[in-house]
């Protein structure tokens, strides 16, 4: 994503920050309308979403958020989505979370205090491992959502794009 | 026989009144007849084996429960309970409550211990809100908090004596190891490998919780407690900066290297044994050097903390083969030889023996046939590479952005944390051990205090041709071989528990308690507990009758990796018993279950 578009983002899901108890409407349909400058495709509503090619080739965003969301939220939810003995399975939430939604939870955080099954997600707000890519976490959650990418990891997908590169850079920093 | 009576003799309410100084031989007479279990391991050489034998092989299957206890948690539930006395106590994960059960009385509570602990830790303990059990001395509970605070309990009551904060959850570091005591203090590690936490040990005096000493794993010689000339690896001196030498730069202090497994203690030699865990992050390019001393055994004098001898397994690791695991200290004949041997099976899936005196590696060998990372352990003393795995190119995961293949064991090792047992009986260390491998994937990761510091995907799956997770193994230390090995369908998370009645215990994952044959493995007796065991199986006497107890209630690693199933790395294994998913044997909740023989 570009810095431009991470910094709104950010400041979209701050003035997020507490209506989400509320459910939001659901993510809507999927299917890829047009790409934005750095080849990540969008859907009707302009959110972020996956394009697999007939021959099973995924869009990079989609790779990159399988990467992404192996390092950074695996730990809890499980691989590929499918939840584990103390998080929920996104690949499931991800059926009702639309993207503003998701964007606030991730970037502030989430908790159910439950007797002896307290629920804890942290605020990844400041973590450029996740921020960087949120995005791309999106896209690849929302493609495990409808079915179109399956378990494990994506077997062919395209390639990085200059663009996404340089941006990547830029956000991650150096070192 | 005259230790048997001498122990006996001191009765709980003698206990509660010993003086701290003399902890140490309080607590080898208490665990010495078996009839309590006083401490996480049953006794200082982390052996995990009771004199007990009114359980055997000839009537174990007759065996059921007697009775059980909710601890009203559902997350995961690692260690066990002790026994003091006529007292039993048990912890529980987050929000670690603590129980006094009354064996005099159905396991009536006789009091609960709740700390207010801050929610954010939660979700800062990289696989779940485990802790693996108290520690008993000088009529007090130990009890090491999530949120790394270190509590003294007063045994009859429950009120704090004491309480000391070991370190700050905002930056990653937890607590979830048992505090162990040896002579007059309590060693608590630290958890966050997955955070950048660079490990440490430290000794609190059991008296009034000051701290004694505290030693790091990575950093300057003073930090780490090590002297250059006197502190040896292999036999030769360290050497001056060590540890720096092996970093580029700064990266030591968010390197890793944590201490949250079981420690061991030799009164004779006065040293204390542990492991550190894996470097930080997971994408080795990131970190080039051999990242000393991560994944090093550590041998240290329990009074001032300073290092005897160290052994670093995986130099650079590049797979997450934490050093963590049990040290567990044998006396046994080598070529007609007596000797003092400390036996580790590690994550990297080779099993060291060691003199643990001053750290000579006798025995390296894989107990895992599968294990493919390494072709074997350097024995030749004059190499320069004496003592390194012998690496193989193919499995290493030093090229960024790269899919590495069939890296064998998995992250999560050949075995982790999950505590072997042995017996002086057979001389046989029993193992619950892991049988996955995985493809792993590094790439770049950025450092933030206190948020995930990973930077590698990974995809985990049984051996090409197997279908079974995991496999119960009985193993020589002496020679390094493989005696039996029970396959189990799902790793097997659950601590072991040898006897003298030639029973071993150990749970597993679908939640069953198993009874095998010491000396051949067979199976004699199982039952499903109520949840997945990831818990450690103990035993004790009370009222003349044995009692086998396992704490089930599904959780840990093996509850992220597991419970979804794993996935299919390629079509066509035909494996698809091994694929299956744990939740598809058992659901949440934490349970202890009680065995023993029927009373008429």
């Amino acid at each position: 994503m570009t810095n431009s578009k991470l910094m709104l983002a950010l400041g979209f899901a701050l003035a997020l920050a507490t209506p989400l108890v509320a459910r939001a409407d659901p993510p809507g349909d999927p299917a890829p309308v047009k790409q934005d400058e750095q080849g990540m495709w969008v859907d009707k509503n302009g959110d972020p979403t996956y394009k697999l090619e007939a021959d099973g080739t995924v869009d990079w965003n989609t790779f990159s958020g399988f990467r992404r969301y192996n390092a950074a939220c695996i730990v809890c939810h499980g691989p590929d989505g499918a939840g584990s003995s103390y998080a929920p399975a996104l690949a499931n939430s991800l059926k009702t979370m639309n993207y503003a939604e998701f964007f606030g939870t991730v970037v502030g955080g989430r908790k159910d205090l439950m007797n002896g099954n307290d629920l804890v997600m942290p605020a990844f707000g400041d973590n450029k491992n996740v921020m960087c890519y949120l995005n791309d976490i999106y896209v690849y959650l929302r493609a495990r959502s409808t079915g179109v990418v399956g378990r494990g990891r994506p077997d062919k997908h395209a390639p990085k794009s200059p663009a996404f590169a340089a941006a990547e850079d830029k956000c991650m920093g150096p070192g | 026989m005259r230790k048997l009576l001498l122990a006996s003799c001191f009765g709980a309410a003698a206990l509660f009144t010993a003086g701290y100084a003399a902890a140490n031989d309080e607590l080898a007479k208490m665990a010495a007849d078996g009839k309590q279990w006083v401490m996480p391991a049953g006794d200082f050489a982390n052996t995990r084996y009771s004199q007990l034998k009114q359980i055997n092989a000839e009537n174990v299957h007759k065996i059921a429960p007697a009775w059980t206890f909710s601890t009203g948690v559902l997350r995961g539930h690692e260690g066990a309970p002790l026994v003091i006395g006529d007292v039993m106590y048990l912890q529980a994960p987050f929000p670690n409550t603590v129980f006094a059960l009354d064996l005099n009385n159905d396991g009536k509570i006789l009091w609960k211990y709740e700390p207010k602990q801050d929610p954010n830790v939660i979700p800062v303990m990289c696989c779940d809100t485990v802790n693996r059990g108290l520690s008993f001395a000088d009529g007090k509970i130990f009890l090491h908090q999530a949120d790394t605070t270190l509590v003294a309990l007063d045994a009859k009551t429950g009120a704090v004596v004491w309480s000391v904060k070991d370190g700050d959850p905002s930056k990653g570091e937890t607590g979830t190891d048992a505090p162990h005591v040896f002579k007059d203090k309590v060693y608590i590690g630290v958890s966050g490998g997955e955070f950048g936490v660079r490990g440490w040990m430290s000794a609190y005096n059991i008296k009034d919780g000051k701290l004694a000493w505290r030693a790091y794993s990575e950093g300057p010689d003073s930090d780490l407690l090590v002297d250059p000339e006197k502190t040896t690896a292999l036999g030769k001196p360290i050497g001056k900066d060590s540890s720096l030498k092996t970093w580029q730069g700064d990266q030591w202090k968010i390197g890793g290297g944590d201490t949250w497994g079981w420690y061991s203690y030799d009164p004779e030699l006065n040293l204390i044994y542990y492991g550190s865990g894996n470097p930080s992050t997971w994408n080795p390019s990131q970190r080039p050097g051999d990242n000393k001393w991560s994944m090093t055994i550590w041998a240290r004098d329990a009074d001032t903390g300073m290092a005897k001898w160290v052994y670093q397994m995986t130099p650079h690791d590049e797979w997450d083969y934490d050093g963590v695991n049990e040290m567990i200290l044998t006396d046994q004949k080598i070529d007609g030889k007596d000797r003092k041997l400390l036996t580790h099976f590690d994550r990297n899936g080779f099993g060291y023996t060691l003199d643990r005196t001053d750290g000579e590696l006798l025995v390296a060998q894989k107990f895992d046939p599968k294990v493919n990372w390494a072709t074997g352990i350097n024995m030749d003393k004059a190499s320069a590479d004496y003592g390194k795995p012998i690496r193989v190119a193919a499995m290493s995961t030093e090229k960024e952005d790269v899919n590495h293949k069939g890296i064998c064991p998995a992250a999560l090792g050949s075995k982790d944390e999950q505590p072997a047992a042995y017996s002086p009986e057979t001389e046989l260390f029993y193992v619950p051990t892991n049988h996955v491998c995985m493809d792993y994937e590094p790439f770049k990761v950025s450092y933030t205090a206190g948020q995930p510091f990973v930077g590698a995907t990974l995809s985990m799956y049984p051996p090409a041709g197997d279908s079974n997770m995991g496999n119960f193994i009985a193993w020589d230390g002496k020679t390094g071989k493989i005696v039996w090995s029970d396959p189990e369908q799902f790793s097997v998370w659950s601590g072991a528990l040898a006897t003298a009645g030639g029973v071993v215990f150990y749970g597993t994952l679908e939640g069953y308690l198993k009874a095998v044959d010491a000396k051949t493995g067979k199976e004699l007796y199982k039952f499903k507990t109520p949840s997945g065991i990831i818990g450690n199986v103990m035993t004790y006497e009370h009222g003349g009758r044995q009692y086998v107890a396992i704490l089930s209630g599904v959780g840990g690693w093996a509850g992220i990796g597991l419970a979804a199933g794993l996935t299919k790395p390629t079509e066509g294994l035909g494996a698809v018993g091994g694929y299956a998913a744990l939740s598809n044997y058992t659901a949440l909740g934490g349970t202890l279950t009680v065995f023993a023989l029927p009373s008429d």
